[in-house]
């Protein structure tokens, strides 16, 4: 079973937060915000030069850089 | 601890508060000594607001406080503490609107003073009496996550629900009765930007002074005690005895918490207690750093059970839609180019008029005071050249940082500002910076001083510190009278027009260019400070209270005047004497003898005659400034300059300079006896500078302005950091020793820039 992260989302999809990688700051901010295992999270936004990203969970939306979305790690589908 | 009487009568007060709510954690709360505000004589009422960002906090405390607030600094460091005085039916209560934050678990110093301030580890300050959570009726179980950290300190608590029309518009039914219930603390429904919903949160205020209450705070599971115990334990016995509970979960979960940073712990030790309890709580299964998110969840989504009713579907949300548009890749960056081309234009031109208003005013009022003091020429050269000028040195910067206050309170209030730090992070995350560094750096193209106050809207400190060290590289509107002056001079004749436009257009780049390789290098070699996680909300849009737009302006211009205007009213005085003095007579005398004898005619006569009298006087003021001590550091630093081709005269222009760039027209002016009056077009000041000669040294009877000179001394005023103001801000928004180490690297980059240009210039001519 591949692994999938939040970085590799396809823009627009919506799936449940597995884990988080390492648990570092920026995870644990994530976490407090909400963004939690079990959570379903949408990608809504790619910045035009490709990075960050903004996605939404629990009608926060959050923007985030992409190499620490790929620490978020989501349940397949 | 040992107490004054003083202190322990009100720990007393605290103790029996909260000994009332059967608090389990009082034998830890530590009330350090209590500051007094000036109107009370110590027994003033603290009361501490806190919340989210972006959750209407701000215009909360705005309405509860109205004009009565102080700005100030905490102790030792440089987080701004606002205070404002709450009226309640008979008393006062001081009300601080503490740093927005998510959580207690502190990244940087703004997050960090929240837990100073609600532990009671703030010197001069003392634990408050009631703590103020704010919290979104739209989204209340993430936003009770701070509140649920707080009530870990077992303070008197009430839980404000702002947002509480949205969450009505939204179909949301909140059962207020059984979320107080289950809290165990006060809940207010509220409008943030109704003056009817402030005045029931003050009334509620003061019903929860009088009947403190406190939240319900998690129960731990048993591991999660031990492995905090275990910590308390380990740590040194001043400092176990010193911090609360809450203190030691921060210490115990946080991954980069900047609450170590005031602890009196050596590090490896530290590291070893917090790994050896972290490896406590995994043993028992859990994840450490984990942890504390998911069982704090846990405890809110129990306390929150069938409070939230949902009548109908979740309407789509209208920032959705309009994000759609404005962060659309195509669209987006155009609406972005066009937002930024008003802010922009505002400041660099629409400042224009109330500027030059306020240097007709300072005209005005100097020719007035002038006469009256003809008598005493010392004294009339301090108040209108010395004090009026310093008065107006600063009160010209205030157009502009009201114009960008102006539209920098639009952009956050509206929600934009996350938007464009958005778009354009990624222009400038490889360096370190992050997006929310591209306003202040583009403001700074038309003043550093505006620009530098606008970092405050990046909330990593150590991106904020190298935007402000290198905000004041970009090409500012001081540099252009100098680039003017000479590729008016020397470009636009030799080269053409072309060439001239090229040559301004690159003057205006080359700042920027040096700029982000520079961060990269600070970064990597000078910027201690912790990493942060570049998270941001995008918050609802929505539209900006005027008041509260206003006030912002209020802020940041009174701010500056208290603080940087002071400094540049100094740096004004210190170079008026240092051009003024030492000035013996015997100078003027020494020229009007010179000049009698080249026109072969008697004094007498050259004074009747008004165009030969100005001209001795501007010859006269010429010689005074060459005798002066400016005159005299400047000949004394030229060889240093010499490297760059730079005469004495340039030289000293570039000294006398320091208080603004442009102050060098008008003493090329002085030193080339043409008097101050002139500026960057003026045709006399031109044909002065094309017909200088070297007088002495290895190039003499050659030019003194070639084009490697002239281009050297574009590129130092480019670089160089010749702007008391902008010094001054730095001061005041980073530190004294980050303004001497601005001056000290960008006086060597434009130095070096400047020599180089010369070195490279004169080998290929």
């Amino acid at each position: 079973m591949s692994s999938t992260n939040l970085s590799d989302l396809p823009l627009g999809h919506t799936a449940r937060v597995k884990a988080f990688h390492h648990t570092d700051a920026t995870d644990q901010r994530l976490m407090v915000m909400g963004l939690i295992p079990g959570v379903d999270v949408r990608k809504v936004r790619v910045a035009p030069l490709g990075d960050p990203i903004a996605v939404e969970f629990d009608g926060r939306c959050v923007s985030l850089r992409r190499k620490e979305a790929t620490g978020v790690l989501l349940e397949s589908a | 601890m040992t107490r004054s009487p003083d202190q322990s009568k009100r720990s007393f007060r605290i103790f029996t508060r909260l000994l009332l709510t059967d608090d389990p954690t009082l034998s830890c709360v530590s009330t350090t000594h209590t500051h007094s505000t000036a109107h009370d004589s110590g027994e003033s009422t603290c009361i501490a607001l806190v919340g989210n960002p972006n959750i209407g906090k701000t215009t909360l405390f705005n309405l509860l406080t109205g004009m009565r607030q102080r700005v100030g600094n905490y102790p030792g460091v440089t987080v701004s503490k606002k205070v404002g005085t709450l009226q309640l039916s008979e008393d006062t209560a001081d009300l601080i609107d503490l740093p927005g934050t998510y959580s207690l678990a502190a990244t940087s110093l703004d997050e960090r003073i929240v837990v100073d301030v609600l532990s009671g580890h703030v010197p001069g300050l003392k634990q408050p009496d009631l703590v103020v959570c704010l919290a979104d009726a739209t989204n209340l179980t993430r936003t009770l996550f701070l509140p649920a950290q707080v009530a870990e300190l077992g303070l008197p608590m009430m839980v404000v629900l702002n947002q509480w029309d949205l969450a009505q518009k939204q179909g949301l039914s909140i059962d207020l009765e059984l979320l107080e219930n289950r809290l165990g603390v006060p809940v207010v429904p509220c409008v943030a930007t109704k003056k009817q919903s402030s005045d029931d949160v003050a009334r509620a205020i003061e019903r929860a002074l009088g009947s403190p209450s406190t939240l319900t705070p998690i129960t731990w599971p048993a591991t999660v005690k031990e492995a905090a115990e275990g910590l308390r334990q380990s740590m040194p016995a001043a400092l176990s005895q010193s911090l609360h509970e809450a203190e030691i979960h921060r210490i115990l979960f946080d991954a980069n918490s900047a609450l170590t940073e005031r602890l009196d712990w050596a590090e490896e030790s530290r590291r070893a207690a917090v790994q050896e309890a972290r490896d406590k709580i995994q043993q028992s299964g859990y994840n450490p750093m984990a942890a504390e998110a998911l069982l704090q969840y846990d405890h809110i989504n129990r306390l929150t059970e069938d409070v939230v009713n949902r009548t109908g579907e979740i309407p789509q949300g209208q920032s959705e839609s309009i994000d759609r548009l404005l962060v659309h890749r195509g669209w987006g960056l155009a609406i972005f180019a066009a937002i930024m081309y008003v802010v922009f234009l505002s400041v660099y031109t629409w400042a224009g008029p109330m500027m030059d208003g306020i240097e007709w005013g300072k005209g005005m009022l100097q020719d007035w005071i002038s006469p009256l003091l003809s008598g005493t020429p010392m004294l009339q050269s301090l108040v209108v050249d010395a004090a009026i000028e310093g008065v107006g040195a600063f009160l010209v910067f205030l157009p502009q940082i009201l114009i960008l206050f102006f539209f920098i309170s639009l952009l956050e209030d509206t929600g934009y500002m996350a938007r464009a730090a958005f778009l354009m992070d990624k222009m400038f995350s490889w360096c370190g910076l992050n997006g929310k560094s591209f306003v202040p750096l583009l403001s700074s193209y038309a003043c550093a001083v505006p620009g530098i106050m606008a970092t405050r809207t990046i909330e990593d400190p150590k991106a904020r510190l190298a935007t402000i060290l290198v905000a004041p590289l970009m090409s500012c509107s001081a540099r252009l009278p100098v680039y003017v002056l000479l590729i008016g001079a020397f470009i636009e004749p030799r080269h053409g027009p072309f060439v001239a436009s090229l040559t301004l257009f690159g003057m205006h780049f080359v700042g920027l260019a040096v700029a982000l390789p520079l961060v990269l290098l600070f970064n990597k070699f000078l910027l201690k400070t912790r990493p942060q996680p570049f998270v941001l909300e995008m918050p609802r849009y929505h539209v900006p209270r005027l008041g509260d737009v206003l006030w912002r302006m209020w802020e940041s211009g009174v701010e500056f005047v208290k603080r940087a205007g002071t400094i540049i009213f100094a740096i004004t005085i210190i170079i008026w004497a240092l051009l003024y003095f030492p000035r013996p007579a015997a100078v003027e005398e020494a020229v009007r003898q010179t000049v009698a004898a080249e026109q072969a005619r008697p004094l007498d006569e050259i004074l009747t005659d008004e165009e030969a009298a100005e001209a001795l006087e501007k010859r006269v003021a010429s010689a005074y400034l060459e005798q002066s001590w400016m005159g005299r550091m400047g000949r004394g630093v030229q060889p240093l300059f010499a490297h760059a081709g730079f005469d004495w005269r340039i030289t000293v222009g570039v000294l006398a300079s320091f208080p603004a760039r442009e102050v060098i027209i008008s003493t090329l002016g002085v030193i080339y006896s043409l008097g101050g009056e002139v500026d960057e077009e003026s045709h006399s000041l031109q044909d002065a500078l094309t017909n200088s000669h070297w007088r002495d040294g290895p190039f003499i009877g050659q030019p003194v302005f070639t084009i490697p000179v002239v281009l050297g001394i574009m590129l130092f005023f480019a670089l160089c950091s010749q702007c008391g103001a902008t010094l001054a801000i730095i001061k005041k928004e980073a530190s004294l020793g980050w303004a001497v180490f601005s001056f000290t690297y960008m006086t060597l980059l434009a130095w070096g820039a400047a020599v180089l240009c010369f070195q490279i210039g004169s080998m290929l001519s």
